[in-house]
């Protein structure tokens, strides 16, 4: 196991789920009531040290028991060493810890999951939607259950179905 | 028309208005009448021409200070994302033009790293040289339309004919090159679409004697030019710490003294076989991320230079991976292999491995990174995309506070924020 998954799952043995090495890319699973805890070690730990926030990124795994997967991705710029952080969420509690009182970055980043996925993200400052329109109401696009032609508001819009010359 | 309060965040609402006391230890406090002042709100956007497309920002003034500053992007969201999860990982390929459209290349180049990364494909040598010499023309191409039009925004005209001027001569080599000159498309899974030609070769030689003076010529413009230093210095000031905790990236961020380049730490493509250093500014602020820029386009014209002189003259510009890669052009209408190869791959794609991957490489504007998960099958599962502009807006906030209204263009400008890519 990598040295940075062993060191968490010496500190977290209750909220380490697993760790995959694939590709070079260091995934770690928490879970989601650890995962705050988890990042502000990553984020304070002198030998850790992951100052720079990469993405915060989700998918919808509609099989699952837990459906969703709330995906952080941090870099660190002094020890040049990168973890993928991951952690599972039910539908029915879609909603995990902001890390926005550690990273500012992710204060953007987990609007955009929360506009595109619906997950909620407790504590965070401003949690709206980002880049679909604030009066949205057809749920969320990144959905697997939502249509890729969107569920019918688009062809509300009357200068679509102008017949062309 | 909507009224303004409707489209505000309502965490703010309690300060909109303030009531200014006289400071009671004042010999005349009791006299004086308490003074009302009101912030104003001011929506700048989103067809305001120096948001770069269609950003829009509604700034809370007191006077012509900023207070806070929100952005409200998506105007050009398309749902790349989810059209990613639709097509084959060939096809994606022209939908990352639409991103950046300014600097198509560097998104073609970033997502077939990406690609490359999951199928575990290694790019011929004679390719790696070829994409690097453009990803760099791409970014002297980047760069000058970010100081033309920075330097328009903040009241500098000149400059923008002379960078527009010598960008064009790179546009008409893109278009030699692969037949476009924004929406190039010219990166495959594995290699490149096609290679130097002899007159293409030729020509950017020409354009690495020539360009060098003409950058002196630019900066002339600009450093003896007091409106620039003006507006440029000290504003939009944003410490290594910040800088870092938000997530900039590129010459946002080097601009404050932080040494992170992807192209020296991940050491992709050619990078690792030149020299060529980093700029890293002092202070922070606008004027030292244009110095880095400008900084950046005498070392692309060395690294290109050098890729050009190590460059091995023959050599295979696709992987051989025919599960994966395409078959030569030329070929696919004479030989029936090579047909069903390139009909099977665009048909149905190739079959990815289940797993995960993150990939970024350093664009023009900062890290520019595809997260792919695959779950087996010729489609991506999902597709992510960490678009450095939308992650520089959240910066946008806290590097606007205090300044002028007329800096907020200043702002947008120092990020090279470009909503294609920003909104997706």
């Amino acid at each position: 196991m990598h040295p940075i998954a062993q060191r968490l799952q010496r500190e977290f043995p209750g909220g380490f789920v697993k760790s995959v090495e694939w590709r070079g890319d260091l995934a770690v699973t928490v879970r989601r009531e650890t995962m705050h805890d988890v990042a502000g070690f990553l984020h304070d730990d002198p030998d850790m040290d992951f100052d720079y926030i990469v993405h915060v990124s989700s998918v919808d795994w509609p099989d699952d028991e837990e459906r969703f997967e709330v995906v952080y991705e941090f870099y660190s710029i002094r020890k040049r060493h990168r973890i993928r952080l991951k952690a599972r969420v039910p539908e029915s509690d879609c909603e995990v810890t902001s890390l926005t009182d550690l990273w500012k970055g992710a204060d953007f980043m987990e609007r955009e999951v929360y506009d595109m996925m619906g997950i909620r993200f407790r504590n965070h400052p401003d949690l709206r939607r980002i880049l679909m329109p604030d009066d949205y109401d057809e749920g969320y696009p990144l959905r697997k259950d939502f249509p890729l032609r969107g569920k019918g508001w688009r062809d509300t819009f009357e200068f679509l179905n102008e017949t062309r010359p | 028309m909507q009224p303004i309060e409707d489209q505000r965040s309502n965490a703010y609402e309690d300060q909109r208005s303030t009531v200014y006391k006289v400071d009671p230890a004042h010999p005349e406090s009791s006299t004086l009448p308490t003074l009302r002042t009101e912030e104003l709100l001011l929506n700048m956007g989103p067809q305001h021409p120096s948001t770069h497309g269609v950003l829009k920002v509604i700034l809370e003034l007191e006077g012509e200070r900023i207070v806070k500053a929100t952005p409200v992007m998506g105007f050009l969201h398309r749902g790349v994302e989810k059209l990613a999860e639709d097509g084959t990982y060939h096809q994606f390929i022209p939908h990352t033009d639409r991103l950046d459209y300014v600097c198509a290349m560097y998104n073609n180049f970033a997502y077939c790293r990406a690609v490359e990364k999951l199928m575990n494909i290694t790019v011929p040598e004679r390719a790696e040289y070829l994409r690097t010499i453009v990803a760099e023309v791409q970014r002297i191409i980047g760069h000058q339309f970010w100081l033309g039009t920075q330097a328009l925004d903040i009241g500098a005209m000149t400059v923008f004919f002379y960078a527009f001027r010598d960008r064009e001569i790179l546009l008409d080599w893109f278009d030699e090159l692969c037949g476009a000159r924004l929406t190039t498309s010219w990166y495959r899974i594995g290699g490149v679409e096609r290679d130097l030609t002899p007159s293409l070769t030729e020509k950017l030689r020409r354009f690495l004697d020539y360009f060098p003076p003409k950058i002196d010529e630019y900066v002339v413009f600009l450093e003896k030019n007091r409106i620039w230093l003006a507006r440029t210095k000290g504003v939009a000031v944003i410490s290594a710490e910040d800088a870092v905790s938000f997530g900039l990236s590129g010459p946002t961020l080097r601009g404050s003294g932080v040494d992170y380049d992807l192209r020296k730490s991940e050491a992709y493509a050619a990078y690792p076989r030149c020299e060529f250093s980093v700029p890293v500014g002092k202070n922070g602020d606008t004027y030292d991320r244009y110095w880095i820029r400008v900084q950046e386009m005498r070392e692309s014209v060395k690294i290109i230079t050098q890729c050009l002189d190590q460059m091995p003259a023959e050599g295979s510009i696709m992987a051989d991976v025919p599960s994966v890669t395409l078959p030569p052009k030329d070929r696919v209408f004479t030989n029936l292999d090579s047909m069903i190869q390139q009909f099977k791959l665009f048909s149905q794609g190739f079959d990815a491995p289940r797993g995960e991957i993150y990939c970024g490489t350093e664009a023009h504007k900062g890290e520019l990174g595809f997260y792919i998960v695959s779950a087996g099958g010729g489609k991506p599962y999902r597709l992510k995309i960490r678009a450095p502009s939308f992650i520089h807006m959240g910066a946008f906030d806290h590097m606007s506070r205090g300044y002028m209204i007329a800096d907020a263009v200043t702002i947008f400008g120092t990020y090279d924020i470009v909503m294609g890519e920003c909104d997706r």
